[in-house]
């Protein structure tokens, strides 16, 4: 029955997020040479960094602290003046251009948020749209909208003070500030980075869907490469004075980093981490697994566990569902199989979980495979280890040819 | 007991005349205060950012404090003649440090992350003054107001000696005609007018500092 379940694992890029493909967009922000040299020091603390960040990506800056990261972002909305080099938006020359006019344009979020104390959520929302005149009516419903984007309830929340809000709820009314007059670019200076880790999950999973839909050109910087890898549509791992090591999809760099300073960096399980961007799907070769039937004799099943060699046999109920694992042993008893044989199928994935997913499934599964279900939970077929051996090789592959490539064009 | 009655005999008897002197007490501490926070807070949100201006000003403000009142009200009779207005230059100067101090302390209290947002959304350096630095400094710069002003009521009873006008005629008149009928009365009138009005003031600041500041700013 199971025994030619077609599942696909996906080892394409970006499947998770980023319907198109990074090549096709156009250029939104372009650094060309950008510099940074303070007065008496010998060294650029940026030194000539050249980058084009694409219309509606998460460009992520990461490295090690000191690298000038958060300098290079400020340097895009000139919080910092460059000393050389040029910053285009949309092909605008923007080096020389009024800084606080600049400033109106592009949402600007920092670890330590800035509320403004004095001022009600609603008025700390409403600060760019005021200062370029929008009317008071659009102004409050925009205020509104924006509160129910990052999740608050604008009837309890608005005429609130920010000393009342926890600090998540404060990063919340952070970014719905820097989305207050809707800009196109969003800079974002370690914005989850003073939050506790759960929080700080829950905030990374809410932006990303709500990115998803507004789709903004964002420069995020952070230290934590597993955020980088998490946010990032292409992460650009940043060296000394900002020199960019290498700038690609989280995906290619985990499976082929340039150079030891980037294998350093993204450090230990960097192949476990590239599993959380290979998918189980619906159209690739999965293995078959030996399934039974409460209605199935014992010796049936027995004769197809022995056939696929497994010591195993996944017990099926009436809608398909895999809810036991009926050891050989126990068909060799002579007794029926009964719901209550064998143990619990506790261990699942559906199609679209990634393989880190799935890998984990594996590592708690009695018989150490990760069985797949359909969305109605009827079982499809099984990933075993070598499907995650494959899939991890071939994504290293094609991320060398894609290397290669470049160095031969 | 019997002071305290021939002391409300003393009041009542005359209730126009103190009241008078106390409003013209008043008028010369609110004149003196609100003139002096304008020049401190103006002179303090240009030294703040600057170490030598901001060093140079707390120091020669803290000297004014220190040089005995009723000779720095003597020093101006040659300059501007006698009157009321030797006597709130004197105040003026005393008025200067508490005001001052507090608006650099507020100033500096500001949260940098909330002046970086700020910039970082596009706010005007002036902006950023009116709209944040200031209001959010604005509780401690009203608390050094309110230094000042009770320092300038009791201060301001000294005018009287260069010719000022105020509760410290009260105070004068009953000293050089010490044992004579209703001098002491004279003294305490020119003592109690004074406390009560400078508590009154002080009232008038907090209510004033309520109305301008917002909830959020509250403890």
């Amino acid at each position: 029955m199971s025994d030619t379940a077609n599942i696909h694992l996906d080892t394409n890029e970006s499947t998770s997020r980023g319907s198109t493909r990074p090549e096709d967009r156009a250029t939104k922000i372009r650094l060309e040479h950008v510099e940074k040299r303070y007065p008496g020091t010998k060294q650029p603390a940026v030194a000539s960094l050249s980058l084009d960040i694409l219309e509606g990506e998460i460009l992520v800056l990461v490295g090690p602290s000191g690298c000038g990261k958060s300098t290079t972002l400020r340097l895009i909305n000139r919080m910092i003046e460059p000393t050389g080099g040029r910053i285009f938006l949309d092909e605008e020359d923007v080096t020389k251009a009024n800084p606080d006019k600049l400033r109106r344009r592009i949402g600007y979020v920092i670890q330590q948020i800035g509320l403004f104390p004095h001022q009600t959520i609603a008025q700390n929302i409403a600060t760019v749209p005021k200062m370029l005149k929008w009317d008071k009516k659009k102004i409050a419903e925009r205020s509104d909208q924006l509160l129910s984007v990052v999740g608050l309830d604008p009837e309890v929340y608005r005429d609130r003070y920010p000393k009342e809000l926890s600090g998540g709820q404060a990063q919340r009314v952070g970014v719905a500030r820097a989305l207050g007059a809707d800009p196109e670019i969003m800079l974002m200076d370690e914005p989850f980075g003073a939050i506790d880790p759960i929080t700080r999950d829950r905030l990374q999973n809410e932006f990303l869907r709500v990115q998803a839909e507004i789709r903004k050109t964002i420069v995020f910087v952070t230290h934590d490469i597993d955020e980088a890898i998490k946010m990032g549509d292409r992460i650009a791992i940043l060296g000394e004075q900002s020199v960019i090591r290498q700038v690609d999809t989280p995906e290619r760099i985990l499976a082929f980093p340039v150079d030891e300073f980037v294998r350093d960096f993204i450090g230990e399980g960097s192949t476990l981490k590239g599993l959380h961007f290979e998918t189980v799907r619906e159209d690739v070769q999965l293995d078959p697994y030996p399934t039974m039937h409460l209605t199935d004799r014992p010796a049936e099943a027995r004769a197809r566990a022995q056939e696929a060699q497994t010591d195993w046999v996944l017990l099926l109920d009436g809608d398909e569902h895999p809810i036991r694992w009926v050891p050989v042993s126990e068909l060799d008893s002579g007794n029926d199989v009964t719901a209550e044989s064998g143990t619990e199928v506790l261990a699942k994935v559906s199609i679209g979980a990634t393989l880190f997913e799935a890998l984990e499934q594996m590592l708690i599964s009695e018989a150490a495979v990760s069985p797949v279900v359909r969305e109605d939970g009827s079982f499809y077929g099984v990933v075993r280890l070598t499907h995650l051996n494959k899939a991890i090789r071939r994504a290293r592959l094609e991320a060398r040819e894609h290397y290669e490539q470049l160095e031969t064009t | 007991m019997d002071g305290i009655i021939s002391w409300f005999d003393y009041i009542s008897g005359r209730p126009d005349e103190i009241l008078a002197d106390t409003w013209d007490h008043a008028k010369i501490t609110l004149t003196v205060v609100i003139a002096a926070t304008i020049f401190s807070v103006l002179l303090g949100v240009y030294a703040q950012r600057r170490p030598t201006v901001r060093a140079l000003s707390l120091s020669i403000t803290g000297i004014f404090l220190t040089i005995p009142s009723l000779a720095l009200f003597a020093i101006f009779i040659p300059i501007v003649g006698i009157g009321n207005t030797p006597a709130m230059l004197a105040l003026f100067l005393y008025a200067l440090l508490p005001i001052l101090r507090n608006t650099v302390t507020g100033l500096d209290s500001v949260p940098p992350a909330v002046v970086e947002s700020a910039k970082g959304m596009g706010m005007s350096t002036m902006s950023q003054l009116f709209q944040i630095r200031i209001p959010l400094a604005w509780p401690i710069i009203m608390a050094g107001i309110r230094i000042s002003s009770l320092i300038t009521v009791g201060i301001a009873a000294i005018a009287v000696l260069v010719g000022g006008d105020g509760l410290g005629t009260y105070i004068q008149s009953g000293l050089t005609r010490l044992g004579l009928p209703n001098s002491l009365e004279s003294v305490w009138t020119g003592v109690v007018f004074t406390v009560v009005l400078g508590l009154v003031l002080d009232l008038v600041w907090a209510t004033f500092q309520r109305v301008t500041t917002t909830k959020g700013q509250r403890m």
